[in-house]
């Protein structure tokens, strides 16, 4: 077998272009003995992006395969595009979360819009309709000179593309902390709805089989932008704008629709979008999924500008494109719906059984200009095989941390106005009212959105599921959550926190949980206490998501979260997806009658500070004892939520979370403007201002009918769940015994007002 | 009942309209693809929501070229009843079936949340009688309503204003965002001379079902079937 050529200009590969395109010494050692010669340029940045973290997992696999993947519910773990797991009737929920965070702290708007289109292509490439998108976000202090800038440009970027193609973006969650302010995080989530039938995969399957390419033409945006988002930020982070993606959503909405339409036609063998590392990606993807090879011809690829070179081609992260496998003699009819839809596609390869990844393109021929005439070489001839399973994988060393340096110990008396610290907090931007950004979200187009943004814990959307028997409605929940305080400070209760806040926002608007993606943000994974922080999360994941009844069906891996050495918190997020039985069941935050009971369901408070928005705000740092998880009490305590809910028994649910107990108290009132008198709930002894900042988990606070409190205490009772009567909405302050009483207008324009020092 | 709700590249609110209609309504409904140029025989047609076009060069102004154009322009001059919305009031405006221009929002950002509007005039799609408030949501970046003072004056004259922005009462917006987008004279929907074509910014289609927390769009649907003569 001859060497694959160098194109014109191109120089021979070396250790230290190896290096500048993120390759380690000993993996440019692997490469040569494994091909037993010196790789062709084009074939150094094929391996560099397959093995760079993002494309390969090579510190997190190892970890990732303890969590759980399986249940009678799950129809796609991961591995593929996107999980997914049944709803009923022959059909299922498809949904992923990815990370954009460094394009985005780049360039905010383009990397936050391209965020969402990436994960909505993820979604219909399994052949779902999008129904849903939610989103999480982290920016540094609200004070930082760039935050303003980058919410502003991120906000606008997740709006200009969702709100264009038309699929709501109907709930997320942000946070303000110093450990972003070099890093910012941007996690998009979709979830669509395909017949389970008909889902389609990225499989590059039936040896001959065409290869098409569909969609926006090939520029030079986005090279290398996989080895980008696998290194940490330095001081020349502002010469890396070339690779961040331009998005065009309205030729993605294109490609969707002509997509679902191809895909209902059956012509195809296996689909792929091309994400991180484009076309060589999704090409090596599929044939690896396959087992087979793949062998493009780069002279075919649509192009949009000159003189492009088989790396930059492989290489490219142009946006809106797809990679497809017809069935052989089919070909015409993907042409004939992208011509329907004004789309561009052409056949750039075909499925072959050698096992490697072939490209061939010819010197100075430029289809763009009509230069030359085709006369092609082989550019690029690897095996599949190391470009996937053969990829490094390291178990990097670990390294725990003592704790006694970060315990904050809280001295002298806790403050006086009790009432001041609740509208002040209730008025910062991390707990305040988040309505300056879903406003500039469409969160309402399909005619599905049940639960608005603000109105519940979670959101709930009516899908609409449509075959030959008729179209049939089905209601999801879905809630992204994580708060990286509390990982920080016990990376394993606080990654379980984080599942246990997202189900229990689930089963607080009425639905069961069914399955779970995640979006793991951390920090450098060469550093030992990163790595530390990382598979710990992963055992708080796995034991969570086991307990609560939430597998995990997708995901993604963020690493090198860092600037200048500086890691963000560690910063786990999760999004679970639920279904209510009937949509009857749902249920709001908000209290929404005079004279209902208020109730605390749930752990008792024992006044632990550790990891809350108060005590981050009073002492400036994080800190405090971890305020842990038991996870037996969190699954008794959703259950009998649920049970509850299925009951029609409550008016209103709130899991006391952020902010703690006071928050959710205030929160409820100010929804629909009532008040509330109420004693703090039973607790161990500890001061007023813990008791009602805490941020312990395992907590509701619901209103009921007073005619419903004996059925509600039983079903707690029968679950050994606590539950204790603490109060009435009443009046027109929120009243608690012996703390404070604000009125719920104040409150209110306090909440509302909370990001306006940032944005206005 | 027969309706056409109209689909462009872009267009995002198509199910939104077909599903009202059709599913809610009770109407048989279709889609009338833009590059057809039949509405076949449609008692009404809908234009939809989305970014026709990706709206890139000016919202609407691309699918005021397309061929289903044609068929939209002869029915409305047939006196067919046309609902735009949103993206189709733009569409409207730039075919020139309605007059003045929709324009950025003054605050320059895409705004989606509920707002109230009070019915001015009736007609065909607002027979619910002048006064009456109606809660609907908005969804959009180019709401802004503009034309001449000459041109507001003539609208009044005609009686074609057919909803202003007010206040949950009612009441005049006097400068608060209950006129969510700095449209002149309050304007949120606005009827043509024959009072057969009516472009609004809000979205009746995505309230008309208690289920959604709103059916205040409905009224709209069931006054153009009462128009029709099939009630």
């Amino acid at each position: 077998m001859s060497t694959p050529a160098n194109f014109p200009g191109e120089p021979d590969s070396s250790p230290e272009i190896a290096r500048e395109f993120g390759l380690a010494a000993e993996e440019w050692k692997r490469v040569l003995s494994t091909l037993e010669r010196a790789p062709s340029y084009a074939e150094l940045g094929v391996i560099s992006v397959m093995w760079s973290e993002h494309c390969s997992y090579k510190s997190s696999r190892v970890h990732l395969a303890r969590l759980p993947t399986t249940g009678p519910q799950v129809v796609q773990g991961p591995g593929e595009n996107a999980g997914a797991v049944d709803i009923g009737d022959g059909f299922c929920a498809v949904f992923k979360m990815e990370s954009h965070n460094h394009p985005s702290y780049i360039e905010p708007y383009q990397g936050a819009a391209t965020g969402v289109g990436g994960i909505l292509r993820d979604v219909f490439t399994m052949g779902a309709r999008p129904v849903a998108s939610l989103n999480s976000l982290r920016f540094g202090r609200p004070d930082h000179p760039r935050t303003p800038q980058l919410l502003k440009g991120v906000v606008a970027g997740i709006g200009g593309y969702g709100n264009c193609i038309g699929v709501p973006t109907v709930g997320g969650e942000v946070q303000f902390d110093a450990s972003y302010d070099g890093n910012i995080l941007v996690n998009a989530f979709t979830v669509g709805i395909a017949k389970t039938d008909d889902l389609f995969f990225g499989v590059a399957e039936g040896i001959g089989n065409p290869i098409l390419y569909v969609g926006a033409k090939t520029g030079r945006d986005g090279i290398h932008g996989a080895t980008m988002a696998s290194a940490e930020f330095g001081e020349e982070t502002d010469s890396k704008l070339p690779t961040v993606q331009v998005g065009d959503p309205f030729m993605e909405k294109l490609l969707l629709e002509a997509c679902l339409e191809i895909f209902a036609t059956d012509c195809l063998s296996g689909v792929q979008d091309m994400g991180a590392a484009g076309l060589t990606s999704s090409s090596v993807e599929m044939a690896d999924r396959a087992g087979n090879g793949i062998e493009l011809d780069l002279d075919a690829i649509p192009r949009r500008t000159k003189a492009l070179s088989p790396y930059e081609m492989l290489l490219s992260e142009s946006q809106e494109r797809m990679l497809m496998v017809a069935k052989a003699g089919r070909e015409q009819e993907v042409f004939d719906i992208c011509a329907k839809w004004d789309l561009d596609a052409s056949i750039v390869g075909r499925v072959t059984d050698t096992g490697r990844f072939v490209c061939k393109a010819t010197p100075g021929y430029d289809p763009f200009d009509g230069t030359g005439e085709p006369d092609p070489v082989v550019v690029v001839d690897l095996p599949v095989d190391l470009l996937t399973n053969a990829a490094p994988k390291y178990d990097r060393p670990q390294r725990g941390r003592s704790d006694e340096a970060r315990l904050f110990t809280m001295t002298g008396d806790g403050p006086e106005d009790l009432g001041a610290e609740l509208v002040r907090l209730i008025g910062s931007p991390n707990i305040g009212s988040r309505s300056w950004i879903w406003r500039q979200y469409d969160h309402i187009v399909g005619n599905g959105t049940v639960i608005r943004p603000g109105d519940g814990d979670a959101a709930v959307i009516r899908a609409f599921c449509e075959d030959a028997g008729g179209s049939r409605e089905k209601f999801l929940a879905i809630s992204v959550d994580c708060n990286g305080r509390h990982v920080e400070l016990d990376p394993y209760a606080g990654a379980a926190m984080a599942v246990a806040e997202c189900t229990r926002n689930i089963v607080c608007v009425g639905a069961k949980p069914l399955g779970l993606t995640d979006c793991l943000n951390f920090g450098n994974p060469e550093v030992p206490e990163q790595m530390w922080r990382f598979s710990q999360a992963i055992d708080g994941l796995a034991a969570a998501c086991s307990a609560l009844g939430a597998p995990v069906v997708s995901g993604n891996v963020s690493l090198y979260n860092e600037t200048d050495g500086k890691a963000i918190l560690p910063t786990p997020t999760v999004a679970v997806v639920g279904q209510l039985e009937d949509p009857e069941h749902r249920i709001g935050l908000g209290f929404l009658s005079e004279g209902d009971v208020i109730a605390h369901l749930g752990r008792p408070s024992r006044g632990v500070l550790g990891g809350s928005e108060w005590l981050a705000q009073r002492s400036g740092s994080v800190t405090g004892a971890p305020v842990g998880i038991d996870l037996d009490a969190e699954a008794e305590l959703q259950h009998a939520m649920l049970a509850l809910a299925k009951k029609k028994l409550l008016r209103s649910a709130h899991d006391i979370s952020d902010g703690g107990f006071a928050v959710a108290l205030a929160e409820s009132c100010i929804a629909y403007g009532h008040g509330a008198q109420v004693s703090l709930p039973s607790s161990e002894d500890a001061p007023a201002h813990a008791l009602l900042f805490s941020e312990e988990p395992t907590r509701i606070l619901v209103s009921l009918s007073p005619s419903h409190a004996g059925q509600v205490g039983d079903i707690c009772a029968r679950h050994g769940v606590p539950f204790e009567k603490i109060g009435t909405v009443t009046g027109q302050t929120v009243a608690i015994d012996g703390a404070c009483e604000v009125p719920v207008e104040e409150l209110a324009e306090a909440h509302a007002s909370a990001l306006d020092a940032i944005v206005s | 009942m027969r309706v056409a709700v109209l689909q462009f590249p872009g267009s995002n609110a198509d199910w939104d309209a077909l599903h009202a209609v059709r599913d809610v309504l009770g109407a048989d409904a279709w889609y009338a693809f833009h590059k057809g140029t039949s509405l076949g025989d449609a008692d009404a047609v809908v234009i939809p929501g989305g970014f026709s076009y990706g709206d890139y060069l000016r919202a609407g102004a691309i699918a005021g070229f397309s061929p289903i154009d044609h068929s939209v322009r002869e029915f409305a001059g047939r006196g067919g009843p046309v609902l735009g919305i949103c993206n189709g009031f733009q569409i409207l405006t730039e075919m020139g079936l309605l007059p003045g221009a929709l324009t950025r929002n003054a605050h320059l950002r895409f705004e989606c949340r509920d707002i109230h509007l009070r019915v001015e005039n009736e007609g065909p799609f607002t027979d619910m009688g002048r006064g009456k408030v109606l809660r609907l949501p908005i969804a959009h970046a180019d709401g802004r309503y503009h034309t001449t003072e000459d041109g507001l004056a003539d609208l009044e004259r005609h009686g074609q204003i057919a909803f202003r922005y007010c206040t949950r009462g009612g009441g005049e917006p006097e400068g608060s965002d209950a006129n969510p987008n700095g449209s002149v004279g309050d304007i949120a929907g606005l009827y043509n001379r024959e009072k057969n074509v009516l472009g609004m910014m809000p979205h009746p289609e995505r309230a008309s079902e208690t289920i959604l927390g709103n059916d205040d769009g409905f009224a709209l649907f069931t006054s153009l079937r009462r128009h029709l003569g099939f009630e």
